[in-house]
């Protein structure tokens, strides 16, 4: 339904973010305006990853949203402000910078802050929260300051913040009131069982400790004395003893709350006042707030739905599951429903393993027949399977306790099979198995499709294996083969193919159809990707006759198809260093061929609108300047971006262009499953962004900091550091060897970004083939790489030396006219192509000279 | 197409074709007829000719796909966007409702000759 109207958001959390991008997916037009009032200086983050900003990751690393996303969206947004009145009757609120602000429809989404005991000195300096970016900005400033440190609260959050607190070197301390930690989720023996993990990791528990007062210390800033004589001296605080919601603005414009606060809901997220929604944990359905992501942004889906009027049939917020599994402090807990076994009759298995410190509890009906509830300390690996039992549940077979004993005969893993269609799968995105199930319908046949059809395991990633197992079920219940067959031609994955083709030493594509395939011809999945194998294995010019047939246009024609047929030209530039002379060149070259002109991300220049009758011609020019290919077109090394570094940089410490340049003339046209890209940055300030490269160098005082595997794109991924402080030797020793593992072992078409995500044992097992040889073939690795290196041609160089390949770059066998399709017309100043319509006209179109 | 009666005419030699690969002929030169054909040639001896125009990403680079077979079928994948063609048909096998012009073509002698 299309109407005119102005939607206003109050708080710009990750459910106010989410209830955003829920509108602006279903509404028909932009006539449904939004505002959102977002009282923190940043846009809506990752709280729930909170703690990683102290591993290292930034305020824009943890946005969930950027001013361009809401720009485009043309979503107005308010931040380092807050509404302080609402008028429901005249429909307005009102702000701390005196705006007044009319709607049709008014959101809550104001979330919770964190409760402060009233504990007498509590407001001093160095009592801290745990909540927004603000406070971990002043908590990493109070901990620079400070040798020990106090948690206040043992429940999930503090465990979190005691970490934190740890990972920032503080001698570090839990206060808990009640007699255990995580009393809400864990029984009390999971308490204690998680308690000494914790403590063996060097956190210091005191339970049953009720904080009287907060007076100045003896050995350290403040004394904390407890009601039962016992003290405890810390150079700072921090509480987090719960949250409450944030409701003052609700409560004053009298808007009925839950029992325990929160601004009362009904199951369609509408509050008492008219035409006004509270969603996440400020809003209580049944005076219960709900404070997990999961269920606030079911509700957002919820009020999104009934205020666009929009399949409302299906929006209703019933209450949610609390279920929860996490790692605190590196132990794994996991708390499913009735934890505490308060249902009447309610019988409980339990096996504890405390040299491992692992502790496991199921929770069954009085009848036997279906799971209620468990605790999961030390090992949540049963975790998936118990959830989908309780909820949908499952009826139990006999002897229900193999569900968490170790090494019971015939553990009854629940088969996706098993599960109802009804089954959550993924609660951050609220996906079913019937929604994953739909999606196959309508096409994806992979993991990868539903989640980007569904966005299941996109949010905490918890239920990914589920989520595998769900897709794979289904796919072979259709008769989809579940296989790793690159297509109908090869019944092996691209990683068993270049096994084969280098033992058996295969050169061609068609002596491995013979050998190992089936069918004639093969097809365009195959072909490329064999002759990558091919050209990575042997190094052949690719376009030998016999690989011809095998490669993409863009390697076939060693330029870049456009839209319009034309392709574009890109001569390297190693580490983004070009001389007058050369730029001058190319400047000449893209005027004399009428070329567009552009500087691409990766510091080179691209030149767009050849026709393939005219890549000799500019390709003969560049080189007879002394230029080569960049193999922008292949599925090869692309550039190595570089920031200037120490030469001329204040801040440089090591050359980083000098490395650079190195870098890149080492790995160009290597050949691999997908394109790479490396940067080095010349200090950690880190301007040649290399933290999102395949491989990413920055250099430290000591030597050179190797991260591997990010990814800028479709899915951003940071790299992962993979060793730090080494020298030139062992870094380019350590690339040729995780760049030869990858190109071996991933998939067709996949970045190492995915490879590494898909990576049994991941990051550390790549270590381990690395760093400590742990396969015994590093130095294989490096001597396939050395011949590579050494086999090196231009492939543009080889081609103008060879009329028969020459033949190739010509439109027509028989004529030496060109394409009269391709038409351009002016744009500031350069050529772009012409629109149909445009070549309809016929009025300005320029015909290429 | 032309008013022209139908004939095996040639346009052009068989050295100019390359294996498992396509090529491209200007048939009707300089008339209101002229056309881009893609001529594919797989194995030794079979030829195919289609319409060189992608419908979808409406260029002329058909010839510059990859051939390849599917489910027994010859096709060409499109460079541009990878729909498939039915070498013998013309028929695109994504859509239905898409095909493009198949012609007959034959190796005389030293000559390659389509049929239009």
């Amino acid at each position: 339904m299309s109407i005119s109207q102005h939607i206003v958001v109050v708080g710009n959390g990750m459910v106010g973010n989410h209830f955003v991008e829920e509108v602006v997916k279903l509404r028909e037009s932009t006539d449904t305006r939004i505002t959102v009032i977002c009282g923190e200086p940043n846009l809506a983050y990752d709280r729930v990853h909170l703690s990683e900003f102290f591993g290292g990751k930034t305020a824009a690393d943890l946005a969930m949203i950027t001013q361009e996303q809401y720009d485009e969206w043309n979503v107005e947004v308010l931040t380092s402000t807050l509404a302080t009145n609402i008028d429901t009757e005249s429909k307005t609120v009102t702000t701390n910078t005196d705006k007044t602000i009319s709607y049709d429809h008014l959101v809550m989404a104001t979330g919770s802050y964190a409760f402060v005991p009233p504990i007498p000195g509590h407001e001093q300096p160095h009592c801290l929260v745990y909540r927004t970016l603000e406070d971990l900005v002043d908590i990493q400033e109070s901990a620079s300051q400070s040798k020990v440190g106090v948690v206040v609260g043992g429940g999930l959050l503090g465990l979190e913040a005691a970490n934190a607190l740890q990972n920032l070197g503080l001698q570090t301390h839990v206060v808990e009131f009640a007699p255990q930690l995580m009393g809400v989720q864990l029984d009390e023996a999971g308490g204690r069982v998680l308690r000494s993990k914790i403590e063996e990791l060097g956190v210091q528990v005191h339970t049953g400790c009720a904080t009287q007062i907060i007076e100045a210390g003896e050995t350290c800033r403040y004394r904390m004395n407890f009601a039962d004589g016992r003290y405890l001296e810390t150079d700072m605080i921090l509480f987090s003893a719960g949250i409450r919601p944030y409701d003052q603005l609700g409560r004053d414009a009298e808007m009925a709350v839950g029992e325990r606060g929160g601004i009362a809901i009904d199951a369609s997220c509408k509050t008492s006042a008219p035409d006004v929604y509270a969603i996440g944990e400020c809003a209580a359905l049944n005076n219960f707030c709900y404070g997990l992501v999961a269920p606030g942004y079911s509700m957002a889906k919820v009020a999104a739905r009934h205020i666009l009027q929009t399949d409302i049939e299906n929006a209703e917020f019933a209450g949610a599951d609390m279920s929860t599994k996490l790692k605190l402090l590196g132990v794994e807990v996991g708390s499913i429903g009735d934890a505490h076994g308060k249902t009447e009759g309610a019988l409980a298995y339990i096996y504890e393993n405390q040299p491992e410190g692992v502790y496991k509890k199921i929770v069954i009906s009085e009848d036997k027949t279906t799971l209620l509830g468990a605790v999961l300390v030390g090992d949540t690996s049963e975790y998936d399977t118990l959830l989908q039992y309780m909820l949908n549940s499952i009826a139990l077979e006999d002897s229900p306790e193999a569900l968490i004993l170790p090494m019971a005969d015939n553990k009854p893993g629940l088969g996706a099979d098993a599960l109802p269609e009804t089954a959550v799968i993924c609660s951050c995105h609220n996906v079913t198995k019937g929604d994953i199930i739909s999606s196959i319908d309508e096409g994806a046949c992979s993991v990868g499709d539903v989640k980007t059809c569904t966005k299941a395991a996109t949010g905490c990633g918890g239920c990914a294996a589920l989520l595998k197992s769900v897709v794979d079920a289904d796919l072979e219940g259709r008769g989809v083969e579940v296989s790793k067959d690159i297509c109908e031609h090869f019944a092996y994955s691209r990683q068993e193919l270049y096994d084969i083709i280098k033992v058996n030493e295969i050169r061609t594509f068609e002596g491995l159809l013979e050998s190992h395939g089936k069918g004639e011809l093969g097809c365009e999945i195959c072909k490329p990707a064999v002759g990558s194998i091919l050209a990575s294995v042997w190094n052949d010019y690719v376009l030998e006759p016999v690989h011809i047939p095998l490669q993409d246009t863009n390697d076939t024609y060693l330029a870049n198809m456009q839209k319009d047929g034309t392709y574009s030209v890109v001569p390297r530039i190693p580490g983004g260093e070009i001389t007058p002379e050369k730029l001058i060149v190319i400047g000449e070259v893209a005027k004399k061929y009428n070329l567009y002109t552009k500087i691409t991300g990766g510091q080179r220049i691209d030149l767009f609108g050849a026709r393939i009758d005219q890549l000799p011609g500019i390709w003969e020019e560049l080189i007879a300047a002394g230029m080569e290919t960049g193999h922008a077109y292949g599925k090869s090394l692309r550039t190595v971006k570089s920031c200037v570094g120490k030469t001329w940089c204040r801040y440089g410490v090591q050359d980083s262009v000098g490395m650079a340049i190195f870098l890149e003339n080492r790995y160009k046209g290597l050949r691999a499953p997908h394109k790479i890209k490396f940067a080095v940055s010349g200090c950690t300030r880190e301007c040649a962004e290399a933290q999102s490269k395949d491989i990413g160098v920055i250099a430290v005082d000591n030597g050179w900091n190797l991260y591997v595997c990010g990814n800028g794109g479709m899915k951003p991924r940071h790299g992962d550091l993979f060793a730090t402080d080494l020298d030139d030797e062992t870094l380019v020793k350590y690339i040729d060897r995780v760049l030869m593992f990858y190109v071996k072992t991933a998939d067709r078409l996949q970045r190492t970004s995915v490879w590494m995500d898909n990576l049994e044992g991941g990051l550390d097992y790549l270590k381990e083939v690395v760093i400590e040889d742990s396969l015994g073939f590093g130095e294989t690795l490096e001597s396939q790489m050395d011949n590579v290196v050494e086999t090196y041609q231009c492939e543009w160089k080889t081609t103008i030396g060879n009329p028969d390949s020459m033949k190739r770059f010509r439109q027509f066998v028989n004529s030496k006219k060109t394409d009269t399709n391709i038409q351009f017309v002016d744009e500031r100043g350069q050529i772009r192509p012409a629109t149909e319509a445009e070549k309809l006209s016929e009025i300005d179109i320029k015909e290429v000279q | 197409m032309s008013q022209q009666e139908k004939q095996w005419r040639p346009v052009c030699n068989v050295e100019d074709l390359i294996n498992d690969s396509g090529v491209c002929v200007l048939i009707n030169e300089d008339t209101e007829d002229e056309q881009q054909i893609a001529l594919f040639c797989i194995g030794e001896n079979k030829l195919f000719a289609v319409s060189n125009y992608d419908p979808f990403g409406k260029a002329n680079v058909l010839y510059r796909g990859i051939v390849g077979s599917l489910g027994g079928r010859y096709v060409v994948a499109s460079p541009l966007y990878k729909q498939h063609f039915d070498l013998e048909s013309g028929q695109c096998t994504e859509d239905e409702s898409v095909s493009i012009e198949a012609y007959d073509v034959r190796v005389n002698g030293n000559s390659v000759e389509m049929c239009w």
